[in-house]
Order: C-alpha cells, then sequence, then structure tokens
C-alpha cells in the first residue's frame, strides 16, 4: 500500500516536473537557468555567468561573459585578469531571455550577492554564500521573500553559534596588547578576501603597527578605496625582525609554518574563522589562540534567514547539508540536498590553506 | 568554577611545557585549600563517581537546546566531544554562578542518589548558569573523561614551584590512595598519614624505547638484559601485614588477582617489588589476550581463576626491611631480590630472569628469541642505576622486536576525537578470505587510528567523502580502494574476533599507494603469523 502510493506519488511529480520545469537547475557545469541560459557561480567554464562574489569557489577562471555587483569587478579583475564583466547595481531588476534577475547584498564580504530569479511569478533566490550579522564591511544581508530559496548551510549545525563580533574583537585587541607587552609579535591569520579586511577594520591601530604578507596587502590595495581601513605595512625582504617586534600581522592561512614566519619570531598564532568554535579543529591547525569569527551564517542564522524568506522550498548546497535538509524537513520545509563543487566539507580539513568558506 | 575552568582554557589553549607549569602554579598560588586539592585529585583521575549517565544528559541538553535528540547526536558526532558539544549547544553565555570548583564537586556526590527529576533539574540549571567554557569544563566534570595533556609531571613541577618540596617527593606523594574527601591538601603535601603510607606506591621508574645503537651504549658488561614481558606493570607492596597490588595507571587491583593475595604470608613485611603481572597457563606465560579476560572483572570466578591463573614476576625490590632501597644500585637490588624470590618459593610469585652478555652480537641474539619466550623484546639495565621516578632516559631502555606486519584494505572509517574531530581518522581494516559461495571478500580483523601524518590523514579523509558507500552515524563504509600497512606487537587465535584472531596494538606503519586491493594480505597469510 505504501509502496503504491510512494509510486503514484512520484508519477504526479514527474509530470509536474515536465509542466513546470525548475526556474533553476544543477547540472555538472553549475546552477544552471535553462529559460535563461544563464549560470550561478559556475564550476565548469560557460558562456553566462552570474557571479555572487569573489571567493575561488564561486568566482571561476574561464567564462565568456561575467556578471556581478559593481564592487566586486575590482575584486573580480584582481583574481581573474582581463575578463569581459558587467556590473549591476542591488536591487534593480534586470531580464535576461525574459527572465527576470536582481541582486541583492548577502553580507558575506564586500560586493557579495544573493541572486532573485523570477520568472512568471516565481521567484528563486540563490544566496551564495551569506551572513546575517552586520558587520560594518560588507553591505548588510537582506533577506529577500520567495519560493524557492538556494542557501549555503556550511555551520549548519546547533553546535555554531557566534558571539556578537565586537566581543571577538575586544579579545583579539586585548590578545594583541598581551602580547606585545611580553615582546612579542601577534600573526592573525585569515583569508585574503574578506576575513582580512574585516579584521583590519576593528584592530585598534593605538595598540601598534599593523604589517600584513603579500596577499593580503594586495587585496586589501584593491578594497581600500570603497572601504577606510587603518594604514598597513607589507612585510617585505627588506623588512627587519626588530620592526616587526610587538606588532600585528595578518596572514593568510597558508602562511602557517612557511618559511615566511621564520622573520617574525618570537611570536604568537591566532586563527579566524568559525571553525575555531571547536577545540579540536585550533588544536589540529596548531594554532595558538582560535578567535571564532565567521563570513557565514550561524545555525540560528541559517534558520531565522530562511524564515524570513518565507520559503517553503529549500534547497541545500554545501555544508552540512544532509543534516540541516532533514530538519528543515521536520519543520515543515520542502527541503533537498544537491550537490555543487563549492568547498562545504572540503575546508574544514584543508588544515594549512583554509578555504574560501572561512 | 570560573578559575577552574580558566586554567584549563590556559592548559588546553597552548601545546608549550613551560606554559602549562606556569598556568598551574599560577593557579595552585591562588586558589583555596579545598579547591587545590580537588584539582590536584581531578588531574591525576581521582575524579568523583559519574552522578548521572551520559545518555541523560544528552536528553537533557537537547531539550534545553531545543533541538530534536537525534540533531543533537549528529552534531555531537561532529564536534568529536559529548562535554563540548553539549556546552556548544546549549543557548548561554552569562556567568551566573559564582561557586567554587569544590563547591560543585560537592553537590557532584551528593548528586548520584538523587532521583533522576531532582539530577536534571540540577544539571540543567548549572548548564544556565555557567557560561561557555565553564559549562564545557562543568560537563566534563559529569562525563568523567578528563583528557587534557597535563601529565602527572608537569602538576608535580607546578606544585613544587608553589610549595618547594620536590618534584620526586611530590610524586610519591600523590600516589596511591587518598582522596579529596578524606585528605586535605596540607596532608597530602606536607603531612605525613601512616595509614596512608601503608597502602601508598612508589613512583614507577618508565625506560624509553631504545634511541641509538647499541655500541653507543657503551661496555655491554655494564649493562644487565630482562626480557620484556607483555602483561601489566605492577608494584606488589606488603607492609603492616597487609598485601597491595598498584598498577602503573595508579590503580589498585589487589582484589582483582587473589592468588596473590596469598603472598602475604609468605613475603616478610616491608618489602614492595616492581614487577609485571603475567597469565600463566600449564607452566607457559600466556597472551595479552588472556589476560584481558582477567583485567575487567569485577569479580573473578573459580573456572576463570584455573582456566587464567595470575602470577608475579618480579625484576625489582624498592623496599626491603622497611627500607627504601631506590638509592641503590640495580646490581645491589637485585642481589637482594634473587635470594629473596628464592627464599619465598611461591608459585605465584617468579623472578624475571637477568641476563648478561659478552658481546652486543649475543644480545641481538636473545632478542631474536623474544617471541618464541613469549616477550616484547628486551630490557636493557645499567648496573649502576638506582631506581628513578618517572620516564628518564639513559639508565634504562626498552628494546622491542620489531612488529609484525601485514597489508590490509581500509574498509570502514569513522570520524575522529578530540584534534581530530571532523576528520575520518578512525579506520577498520580487511584481510581477503574465501567466503563460502568461493568468492574473495575482506574480512574485518583490526581497528587502527594512530601512523599517519596529518597531512595524510587529510588526504585519506577525502578520499573516504568521495568513496563513501553508507553512513551508520558517525561511521562510513568505503569503497575499498586504499591499502595500508599494519604493525602490531602480538597476535593469538580469539573466539571473541569474527576473524578468529586478535592482534595487539595495531597501528598504521604506512599508506601503500603503490599497492591496490587485490595485493593485499589475506586472512591465511595472518594465521600463519601465530605463533604455535
Amino acid at each position: 500500500m505504501e509502496q503504491s502510493l510512494t509510486l503514484l506519488v512520484s508519477i504526479v511529480y514527474y509530470f509536474h516536473e515536465m509542466k513546470n520545469p525548475d526556474l533553476l537547475v544543477f547540472n555538472s557545469k553549475g546552477i544552471y537557468c535553462p529559460r535563461a541560459k544563464v549560470y550561478l557561480d559556475p564550476w565548469r567554464p560557460v558562456s553566462h555567468a552570474i557571479i555572487t562574489h569573489g571567493h575561488s569557489d564561486h568566482a571561476r577562471f574561464g567564462h565568456k561573459n561575467y556578471l556581478t555587483h559593481y564592487s566586486n569587478i575590482p575584486i573580480l579583475k584582481h583574481r581573474l585578469g582581463d575578463i569581459s564583466v558587467q556590473g549591476v547595481e542591488w536591487n534593480t531588476p534586470f531580464e535576461i531571455n525574459g527572465v527576470t534577475f536582481s541582486l541583492h547584498p548577502a553580507g558575506h564580504i564586500i560586493g557579495s550577492s544573493q541572486v532573485r530569479v523570477e520568472y512568471k511569478g516565481e521567484v528563486w533566490v540563490f544566496t551564495g554564500d551569506y551572513k546575517d550579522e552586520n558587520d560594518g564591511v560588507a553591505v548588510p544581508y537582506e533577506p529577500i521573500k520567495c519560493h524557492t530559496m538556494i542557501t549555503e548551510c556550511t555551520f549548519g549545525i546547533p553546535a555554531f553559534k557566534w558571539k556578537p563580533q565586537q566581543q571577538v574583537f575586544d579579545e583579539i585587541n586585548a590578545w594583541w596588547k598581551e602580547n606585545k607587552e611580553e615582546g612579542k609579535t601577534s600573526v592573525l591569520f585569515g583569508y585574503s578576501l574578506g576575513k582580512a579586511q574585516r579584521i583590519l577594520k576593528y584592530l585598534d591601530p593605538s595598540i601598534g603597527t599593523i604589517f600584513t604578507h603579500g596577499a593580503i596587502e594586495n587585496m586589501t590595495e584593491v578594497l581600500r578605496p570603497q572601504i577606510s581601513l587603518p594604514p598597513t605595512h607589507l612585510i617585505t625582504r627588506e623588512t627587519k625582525g626588530k620592526e616587526i617586534q610587538g606588532g600585528m600581522v595578518i596572514a593568510p592561512p597558508s602562511a602557517h609554518g612557511s618559511s615566511w614566519m621564520r622573520k617574525l619570531v618570537p611570536y604568537e598564532t591566532g586563527t579566524c574563522s568559525g571553525w575555531m568554535a571547536f577545540r579540536g579543529a585550533r588544536r589540529r591547525r596548531a594554532t595558538d589562540k582560535g578567535f571564532v569569527i565567521s563570513d557565514h551564517c550561524d545555525w540560528q542564522g541559517l534558520l531565522n534567514s530562511i524564515k524570513a524568506s518565507e520559503a517553503e522550498r529549500v534547497i541545500c548546497t554545501h555544508g552540512y547539508t544532509d543534516i540541516f535538509s532533514k530538519y528543515l524537513s521536520e519543520l515543515g520545509y520542502d527541503a533537498s540536498v544537491e550537490n555543487t563543487d563549492y568547498d562545504g566539507e572540503k575546508e574544514e580539513v584543508s588544515s594549512g590553506a583554509e578555504k574560501d568558506s572561512v | 568554577m570560573k578559575d577552574f575552568a580558566q586554567l584549563i582554557e590556559e592548559l588546553d589553549a597552548t601545546t608549550k611545557t613551560n606554559r602549562k607549569v606556569a598556568a598551574l602554579a599560577e593557579y595552585f598560588r591562588n586558589a583555596s585549600e579545598a579547591d587545590k586539592i580537588w584539582t590536584i585529585a581531578i588531574l591525576s583521575h581521582r575524579r568523583p563517581p559519574r552522578p548521572v549517565n551520559t545518555t541523560l544528559l544528552r536528553e537533557y541538553a537537547a531539550e534545553l537546546a531545543q533541538i530534536p535528540l537525534w540533531l543533537f547526536e549528529d552534531s555531537y558526532h561532529i564536534v568529536g566531544d559529548l562535554a563540548e558539544s553539549i556546552a556548544l549547544v546549549i543557548p548561554n553565555d552569562q556567568m551566573k554562578s559564582d561557586q567554587s570548583l569544590s563547591e560543585i564537586l560537592e553537590e557532584l556526590i551528593l548528586l548520584k542518589a538523587k532521583a533522576e527529576q531532582e539530577k536534571k533539574e540540577y544539571v540543567q540549571q548549572k548548564w544556565m548558569q555557567l557560561d561557555y567554557y565553564s559549562r564545557f569544563v562543568f560537563t566534563k566534570l559529569l562525563t568523567g573523561g578528563f583528557r587534557i595533556g597535563i601529565s602527572q609531571k608537569l602538576m608535580t613541577k607546578a606544585l613544587s614551584q608553589v610549595t618547594d618540596v620536590p618534584e620526586d617527593e611530590l610524586a610519591y606523594r600523590l600516589m596511591g590512595d587518598w582522596t579529596p574527601a578524606s585528605t586535605s591538601f596540607e596532608e597530602l603535601i606536607f603531612g605525613r598519614n601512616e595509614q596512608a603510607y601503608v597502602s601508598k606506591p612508589f613512583p614507577f621508574y618508565l625506560a624509553y624505547a631504545l634511541e641509538n645503537e647499541l655500541e653507543e651504549l657503551g661496555d655491554v658488561s655494564e649493562w644487565s638484559f630482562e626480557h620484556k614481558w607483555d602483561g601489566i606493570r605492577g608494584q606488589l607492596i606488603c607492609r603492616k601485614g597487609e598485601l597491595f597490588l598498584w598498577t602503573r595507571g595508579d590503580e589498585l587491583v589487589s582484589d582483582k588477582y587473589p592468588e596473590l593475595l596469598e603472598l602475604v604470608d609468605f613475603i616478610p613485611d616491608g618489602t614492595v617489588l616492581d614487577g609485571e603481572i603475567l597469565p600463566f597457563i600449564d607452566g607457559e606465560i600466556g597472551t595479552f589476550n588472556d589476560l584481558q579476560t582477567r583485567i575487567g572483572r569485577k569479580t573473578v570466578s573459580k573456572s576463570i581463576l584455573k582456566k587464567v591463573p595470575i602470577v608475579f614476576r618480579a625484576y625489582d625490590l624498592l623496599e626491603f626491611e622497611g627500607k627504601d632501597m631506590r638509592k641503590l644500585s640495580y646490581q645491589e637490588r637485585r642481589e637482594l631480590l634473587e635470594p629473596l624470590i628464592a627464599d619465598i618459593a611461591h608459585h605465584s610469585l617468579q623472578l624475571s630472569e637477568r641476563l648478561s652478555f659478552n658481546s652486543w652480537e649475543e644480545a641481538i641474539a636473545e632478542r631474536e628469541l623474544a617471541r618464541e619466550k613469549r616477550s616484547e623484546g628486551l630490557m636493557l639495565k645499567r648496573n649502576d642505576s638506582p631506581y628513578r621516578v618517572g620516564r628518564k632516559k639513559g639508565d634504562w631502555w626498552k628494546w622491542k622486536i620489531d612488529p609484525l606486519t601485514i597489508d590490509a584494505v581500509l574498509t570502514y572509517a569513522m570520524r575522529g576525537h578530540g584534534r581530530r574531530t571532523n576528520l575520518f581518522t578512525d579506520y577498520t581494516f580487511g584481510l581477503w578470505e574465501t567466503n563460502e559461495e568461493g568468492k574473495q571478500e575482506l574480512m574485518t580483523f583490526a581497528k587502527a587510528y594512530s601512523g599517519l601524518t596529518d597531512k595524510e590523514f587529510a588526504q585519506v579523509d577525502a578520499i573516504i567523502k568521495k568513496t563513501t558507500l553508507e553512513r551508520f552515524g558517525p561511521v562510513r563504509s568505503v569503497e575499498p580502494t586504499l591499502v595500508f600497512e599494519l604493525a602490531f606487537e602480538g597476535i593469538a587465535f580469539s573466539s571473541r574476533h569474527k576473524s578468529g584472531v586478535a592482534v595487539r596494538f595495531p597501528r598504521i606503519l604506512r599508506w601503500r599507494k603503490d599497492k591496490t586491493i587485490a595485493d593485499a594480505n589475506s586472512l591465511d597469510d595472518l594465521k600463519a603469523l601465530i605463533p604455535n
């Protein structure tokens, strides 16, 4: 009985699908809108790509035409070189092959957007990476009402609960001060795009001098026209260890344990990441101090955002997708999981070089 | 509680020994007497008994966090630590409690006898009153597993800085049978409680594995050799007409080995022996597997006593005629020990034979006989060495035989714990066997979770995630593709294992990227390694 019912449901579902194909589908190249013939954050080269933000798992090489928010263009050009890219404003609809698109702030990093897709009154939203906390750096996330929401869930288990960022930055500044008093240099690891600028924004320059690794300095230079940040000093071959002592050094996670660090001795290391909520993650990274700060939603942030979107259907892309979608189903959502090439589980293992979705 | 939680956080935050000692010393300087003694107790694994079982704790936590139990369980599998999972999901980060560590622990002791409803209210209330880290530490105290990398050595070092009592003296004082309920900090560190001293063991002298070439140890005549027995290291104490048997893990086990209790009438008063607890069946040393059947038992039945009798094989004399012998040389101690054991002449007390050789070659030849003699290799002991405290280099070395090895296929993986949380690092391995239908299949025979570098673990983890076949909670079955060379110390037939074979201390020796699963060994290859 139950079996035949399931069969019936699948048949009905099949015909429904034929009549109303999904506005967005997942294929081998990315999230695709068949009607508009446009991809969102594709992971294989395509003709037309709408890009949510500049992290390398979302903004990849090789597309013919890129479309993104204005503020993301300098980032894309810096990372991908001479590309054909068109900029659009937030909350400003544009049409492609009769499908209405618009970008909306995602609050993840500078220039990060959600993509709203509408056709004949049906609305889909692809969040890209996002966070609901206003970090004072990225334009704050705006919940968008939709029927179907495609959401990330990097931190989609209830063990993740962020503290207000000011509290964490107070801890960071106190840590810097303490290290300085002991004659040590503070080295903070964070991804060069997004995390690094967020840290810079809230460091207290009255404590000492802020130094940067080349990767951080370059990206920060690209973003300075968009945000006011304290002065930074690039560490070059000529920089003497003595000058750096007691200062704050911002470096990408890949610098941890590299010979580049030698000049910084004596130092204390800290890592800024949502994963630092786990004691094991900090120890695995062999970092002295873990600061729990993330550019993604925590558990409650994800749930609140989904609720605010009023979506009935939720597709989970990367992170703890199985657990998160199961819980959403229990809450009454039509929730499912789609595999993408965005870094979900992967980044938890890349101990040295933490990836974009930190 | 806050101070103690802060101490644990500081200890957890650093891998540097000096920092840990400094944090402990600072804590001991400022803590109350009651908190000090409790801290020593907890860090030396003398916790109050578990007042609430972990199943209930999970239910309490899920309820308080307003999430379904399965979601809590799934989160726990990812976090990898129960106390940490609970601390993370409880929605509060305000410290509203100013209770001290000792107050809380005294409440926990009383909690054990309370009704379940009362337990629940108490635990949930505490969780809501404590901030994140204190909640984590509190829950660790509830669950019992407190492993934060603080060795007894570090603690005695810190205590020594604060009290000016020498480290070796402290190490001795902290051993044995005491509880914070019956002993004050003053008594433990400075006092002399005669009753407590009757049962108190000496700190064990532990050897490192041999690191250098034999020739670098000097003249072979300066050394004595013993076989390294594969049992449980123990200390047998006869004082004031009582007998106490302690293990190296500072556990009093006299009651578990009744056959040794009658020795109290044979061994002279004021004698302390260092030796090995070994199974001895039909005039032969049994396997560690045999011993295993005795270890876990609270009550020892007559049949098991008959099936797996135990002996104590002595190798050193720490106290004789009531006097501490540890300053004497090994040679002098042995010269007293050997006639003593001969005089006692009891079948449950044996002597670990002392060997000496004319050349290092002879020593090498003796080591080759280890498996035959049911030992793990040789111990090297310098003739003029005193009996030292703790693990020290130089005078004693363990020189184990090379492990047995086999190439096996990874079949299941589980998430690790602690620093490997979130990574699949605990593996199950299989060997080829022909099933009833004549087909080759992989038979599980061992689990191992050490031996790879962090980088290799990350690579294997990525492959496991890509080749997952099925998920069972924290465990995944994977498509067999990876071959590893496993090493182990001992091997024996076993009816308790599906494969019919038990291996001892299995670990990963290396990842055989050069081999395909067809190249892995069979269960028959493994069985061929079992000594007759």
